[in-house]
């Protein structure tokens, strides 16, 4: 039942995703990814992760998208074909993804290697994935990594503030 | 396989009682809406609907007569748009609506033999993150529908809205962390159980007597976020035609219509359940009545369930009732006004709730 489901979802995320890249009109493109980072939560909710999958909604689909979907409506770009790619540009967009694609089955390849993992045959403990478990890890073992998270955000919302208040012309 | 078979049943019962339930309402409060202005603007409303000549029912009639008109109605799509948003727009307007009511719980539990049935749709270990995620979900319908119109009216009613519903979001979730510290947990149905028994043997534990500021960010943003008056900047009928939904006509205008209504219910739901005790009947526990004094009536879990119920529902619906009122009574903000409330009065009074709360909790340890 899992297994068959997982499979539905998996080919509903992969559509989503060829779907931004295949959707010529940039506000359809925006919604595909909408779609895909929201089914992307439903898979975490299969690995038992409900609070990422929560904020994979919330931070994600939610907050972040708006934003790509009101810079593309505020541009307004036309829906017309754009004009056919150089010469130049079409051979080193063929050479960026064909070294992408090799750094995946790379990847790919090792963590096949990595499987099956330790413990991953047993069932996750009590109260995995939920907040209260999240929060007590961040809080003591990756306390560091969360300030130093913190830092950085505090000094986005400075620049932008900066930014903000600079006068136009 | 006989527990699974039940479970699946009491979930599919549960669910379909209350997505139907809230598009009932819904469809009640279009004519409390109505009748509701007319009380205010001293006038006879809503009185129009007639079955064979017959107007008395008014409620009746005008829910019969309402959905008939909609969907009857020619459905124009306006020139050179996107026809695909366009349709689904409606859609993602009213999905995120009506699923948030999944996680407020309506009662406590009823017992059938001895299985027990939480009464609550969706038993979430991150209840109050889920309806976050499906408020800021809530945007794109709007966004959408602005866009898709393919008309400036409409476009600017949905930037409007977005600007507005992403600023409240954030004083609403300010409001949302002092309750999630208040009560220790994010689960909607713990949080009402913790609001039962009394403060000093009299006085029911609500949450509202622990967090007055609390409800007011709350509630405010929560109206905020549903685009009615005094917060309907993105439709404000007399600058932008009728915003973001202008170009809609015949059921996809019902959909954006209803949204409304189903966004005042949820408000309500969530007001209701954070600090109004939810399905809380005061003196109520699970065994029956136990009143300050020493005297008892003890009731069958039935009659309980039933209470609290009933308890819920009279509390949502005076919360509906009391946002219809304040719609008729408020006139719109003008839009830097609407932004300087957002950012300047609930956000930072919102941060102060929660960092007072935390402080208290600190030193004296929850409730």
């Amino acid at each position: 039942m899992g297994f068959a489901l997982f499979f539905i979802l998996a080919g509903l995320i992969i559509l989503s995703a060829v779907g931004v890249v295949l959707n010529r009109h940039p506000v359809r493109s925006a919604m595909c990814l909408v779609a895909t980072l929201f089914l992307l939560a439903v898979l975490f909710i299969f690995l038992d992760a409900d609070f990422v999958a929560a904020l994979q909604v919330v931070v994600y689909a939610g907050a972040i998208m708006v934003v790509f979907l009101f810079v593309i409506m505020l541009l307004n770009l036309s829906d017309d074909a754009p004009a056919p790619p150089q010469q130049s540009r079409r051979f080193s967009a063929l050479v960026g993804a064909s070294l992408f694609v090799l750094g995946l089955l790379y990847l790919l390849r090792q963590a096949g290697l990595l499987l099956p993992g330790p413990g991953m045959g047993t069932a996750v403990p009590q109260g995995f994935g939920s907040i209260e478990m999240v929060g007590l890890r961040l809080f003591t073992h990756y306390l560091l990594q969360f300030e130093i998270t913190g830092l950085l955000m505090l000094g986005g919302v400075v620049g932008a503030v900066v930014l903000a208040k600079r006068k136009v012309g | 396989m006989n527990s699974l078979w039940f479970d699946l049943g009491a979930a599919t019962i549960k669910s379909l009682v209350v997505v139907l339930n809230v598009l009932q309402l819904a469809g009640m409060l279009g004519w409390v809406e109505r009748k509701g202005s007319a009380l205010i603007q001293d006038r006879i409303g809503a009185n129009r609907a007639a079955i064979f000549g017959f107007t008395g029912a008014g409620l009746v009639n005008t829910m019969m007569a309402d959905p008939l008109k909609f969907l009857t109605k020619e459905d124009v799509i306006p020139g050179g748009v996107d026809h695909l948003l366009h349709t689904l727009a409606p859609c993602i307007h009213l999905f995120p609506a009506l699923v948030t009511f999944a996680v407020i719980p309506f009662g406590d539990v009823l017992v059938i033999g001895d299985r027990e049935i939480n009464l609550q749709v969706a038993p979430l270990n991150i209840g109050i993150l889920y309806v976050l995620a499906m408020v800021s979900l809530g945007v794109y319908g709007v966004v959408l529908g602005g866009w898709a119109s393919n008309n400036r009216w409409s476009l600017l009613g949905g930037i409007r809205g977005s600007a507005q519903m992403i600023s409240y979001e954030l004083a609403m979730g300010l409001a949302l962390v002092a309750m999630i510290m208040t009560y220790g947990t994010l689960d909607l149905q713990e949080m009402a159980r913790a609001q039962g028994g009394t403060l000093l043997g009299i006085i029911p534990k609500w949450g509202i007597l622990y967090q007055p500021l609390a409800f007011l960010i709350f509630f405010t943003a929560g109206m905020a976020e549903s685009k009615r008056v005094p917060f309907d900047l993105p439709e404000s009928e007399s600058e932008l035609v009728s915003g973001f939904f202008t170009e809609y006509s015949g059921t996809k205008h019902l959909m954006f219509f209803m949204t409304d209504f189903v966004e005042v219910i949820i408000v309500s739901g969530l007001a209701t359940t954070l600090f109004f005790g939810g399905w809380q009947v005061p003196f109520l526990a699970r065994d029956g009545f136990h009143f300050p004094g020493g005297a008892s009536l003890l009731l069958p879990n039935l009659v309980v369930a039933i209470l609290q119920i009933i308890s819920f529902s009279v509390k949502v619906l005076f919360f509906c009732w009391f946002q219809i009122m304040i719609r008729w009574t408020l006139p719109r903000f003008r839009y830097d006004q609407l932004m300087r409330l957002g950012w300047i009065g609930l956000l930072p009074l919102g941060f102060l709730n929660a960092i007072v709360t935390a402080m208290i909790i600190l030193a004296w340890g929850a409730h």
